[in-house]
């Protein structure tokens, strides 16, 4: 048995990636709630985001932490115009389409990032976030906790957004009935294209935040769009705050499974809890039944 | 109330009853034609490419059972290939079992396991299933990748024994080539009496009309799980025989999420729910790929991800229902208009009648 002081460290930096799991998953959820497409896609965005700090750093020496509004921005233009030039085509589509267009984004997304920016592994080294912080005798990487930081703020923010402001409101009463929000005179392709939006800006800052301690490379979503599916189902499929605690409840068991099981096994045991919650509480631990 | 009345590009159901005669006739000709290939193609790269695309397509006829007729989603389906692919090579190289009837097993073992997934499974719906699929397929590679019996990461190889038809290990080519079009023609045929006999009813009910089923006393989850064992068996065959030509597996090229969407593009882009789509899909889909490859990869650009890419949203997003839906739907379009055609010629000429 491990001792305590390894174990609480352990569960700190579950909890640190967890947070960012749940950003990654508020994006996919929101668009999943507001128009019913599950996007595959979701963690090429997550690599733009990445994609766009390392370049604005390596080409402008602009530290992550600044350049995260900016890339935000870009990411929310691209969900955008993302939705308005092809997702709208198959908003009404059966299934199979829907999952395929996104399917096939994902593979042309990477596709353009080996194209544009090569397979190579990159990382950032020397930003304004560096090195390690003392918690109460527990070490923990800076890049993580202010990563973590981050991801809580954003997420608060997110969740602000949809239930304070009138867009956020008509975002809401799209995703519980389009045809009677359409009545009320609130324009469904507007909020789908800003629930893309959001999602990919979500997706993007999530980018932004691992990009100080994660490698980037084109592949790089694949190692988070299955875990951000199983957020997303853990939460309840449009919930907010579900993902949020999915997310600290999926990073704990990935990252306390890997200390105690072995490394190779952490999927598979977050894989296995996703199973369980679908067989058992398909609507999610936060959404209605 | 010319709302109500029929618009003239409205589509009229496609017809559920085909001429059987024919389908079969069509089998026949393209198993006598592919059967005459190896004859005249000698390059071993070429009679490769004509394997990938027979194996290609057995495993879009496979898919296209579970996924098109019956409606249920699977990206998962590489773990059925696996454990197929498994199972024979663990048999052959530890038993000395024959891969005549090592194969086989390997697809009952992974029958087997579908009918724990689909007990689990079929419960949920549209993408929740098609998630759990991917799920269940990554915890089975992550399963073989850390499994010592099975080779673990480095994988099997078949050992070099005996060659023949007793192993089903060759020199040439074209021996891979007859097994692999024997192994597709069986599986349209298995598909084609599925299609003709009740269960094609039941399938096709319980994809459009899964409630109004219900109600009529037909239990989805026997249904899916007879679809999902007919499924899960025949990929678990390809499996086998992958095994088998390749001489070498690991869960990388067995067991990956890539190749479970490959068996569903497969049939989406030849036509889902339709006997001979997933052979055209696989024709197009496997050149395009190989052309590509050869083309332009290579330079480790991604160029022909992106072309891929391309060819898969333009179909997903305009032709949805493949490349043969989208001749039916003309051919149902021009015959639509052709009655509409005879009814004004009818209409007039009883006009003048009553002149």
């Amino acid at each position: 048995m491990p001792s305590t002081d390894i174990l609480l460290q352990t569960l700190l930096s579950g909890i640190l990636i967890g947070l960012i799991y749940a950003l990654v998953a508020i994006g996919l959820t929101i668009i999943f709630g507001v128009m019913d497409v599950v996007n595959f896609s979701h963690g090429e965005f997550l690599m733009l985001g990445m994609y766009s700090s390392f370049w604005l750093f390596a080409l402008f020496a602009l530290d992550p932490l600044l350049t995260l509004p900016l890339t935000a921005m870009m990411l929310f233009v691209f969900g955008y115009l993302l939705y308005r030039l092809v997702i709208r085509r198959i908003t009404d589509a059966p299934m199979l389409s829907q999952i395929f267009t996104t399917f096939g984004l994902m593979i042309l997304l990477r596709g353009l990032a080996q194209y544009f920016w090569k397979p190579d592994f990159r990382s950032i080294s020397h930003s304004s976030v560096e090195g390690q912080i003392a918690i109460g005798g527990i070490q923990i990487g800076l890049p993580q906790f202010v990563a973590g930081i981050g991801a809580i703020v954003v997420t608060i923010a997110v969740h602000q957004f949809i239930t304070r402001t009138r867009t956020g409101a008509a975002l809401e009463a799209t995703a519980s009935d389009r045809d009677a929000a359409r009545l009320m005179g609130i324009d469904s392709q507007k909020m789908f294209a800003i629930a893309w939006g959001i999602g990919a800006a979500c997706a993007g800052v999530a980018g932004v935040l691992l990009s100080t301690f994660f490698p980037i490379f084109p592949e790089v979503g694949a190692n988070f769009i299955l875990i951000a599916f199983v957020v997303v189902n853990l939460g309840g499929f449009g919930s907010v705050l579900g993902a949020l605690w999915a997310g600290i409840i999926v990073g704990v068991v990935e990252v306390m499974g890997g200390l105690l099981l072995g490394p190779q096994y952490k999927l598979a045991l977050v894989l296995a809890l996703f199973l369980g919650v679908l067989m058992w509480r398909p609507q999610g631990l936060m959404g209605k039944a | 109330m010319t709302d109500l009345a029929p618009r003239p590009d409205a589509l009229p159901a496609p017809p559920i009853v085909r001429r059987p005669g024919k389908q079969l006739l069509v089998v026949a000709l393209i198993a006598i034609a592919a059967a005459l290939v190896p004859l005249f193609v000698t390059s071993p790269s070429r009679m490769n490419l004509a394997i990938l695309i027979l194996m290609a397509a057995q495993l879009g006829v496979a898919w296209n059972i579970l996924g098109g007729y019956a409606g249920q989603i699977s990206l998962g389906h590489a773990a059925f290939f696996g454990i197929g692919a498994y199972s024979a090579t663990l048999l052959f190289t530890n038993f000395d079992v024959s891969p005549w009837i090592g194969i086989p097993a390997g697809g009952l073992v992974a029958a087997a396991i579908g009918l724990v997934v689909g007990w689990s499974c079929f419960r949920l719906k549209g993408h929740y299933f098609a998630m759990a699929t991917i799920a269940v397929a990554e915890i089975v590679q992550i399963a073989f990748n850390n499994w010592e019996y099975a080779g673990a990461a480095v994988g099997l190889s078949l050992p070099m024994v005996k060659r023949g038809w007793s192993t089903m290990i060759f020199n040439d080519k074209a021996s891979y080539y007859y097994l692999a079009l024997g192994l597709l023609v069986f599986s349209l045929l298995i598909n084609f009496a599925i299609e003709r006999s009740f269960l094609g009813y039941y399938f096709r009910a319980i994809k459009d009309e899964p409630d109004a089923a219900r109600s009529l006393g037909v239990s989805l989850t026997l249904f899916k799980q007879l679809a999902l064992f007919a499924s899960s068996f025949l990929t678990a065959l390809g499996g086998g025989l992958y095994a088998f030509k390749e001489l070498y597996i690991d869960p990388p090229s067995v067991l990956s999420t890539g190749l479970s969407i490959k068996m569903a593009l497969a049939a989406i882009l030849g036509g889902v729910g339709t006997l001979f789509g997933p052979v055209i899909g696989a024709v197009i889909l496997t050149a395009i790929e190989e052309g590509s490859r050869t083309l332009l990869g290579g330079s480790g650009r991604g160029t022909d991800l992106i072309l891929y890419a391309l060819i898969i949203i333009g179909v997903a997003i305009y032709y949805p229902r493949g490349i043969l839906g989208w001749f039916t739907d003309r051919s149902t379009h021009r015959k639509a208009r052709e009655r509409a055609a005879q009814r004004d010629v009818v209409v007039e000429g009883a006009g003048d009648a009553a002149h």
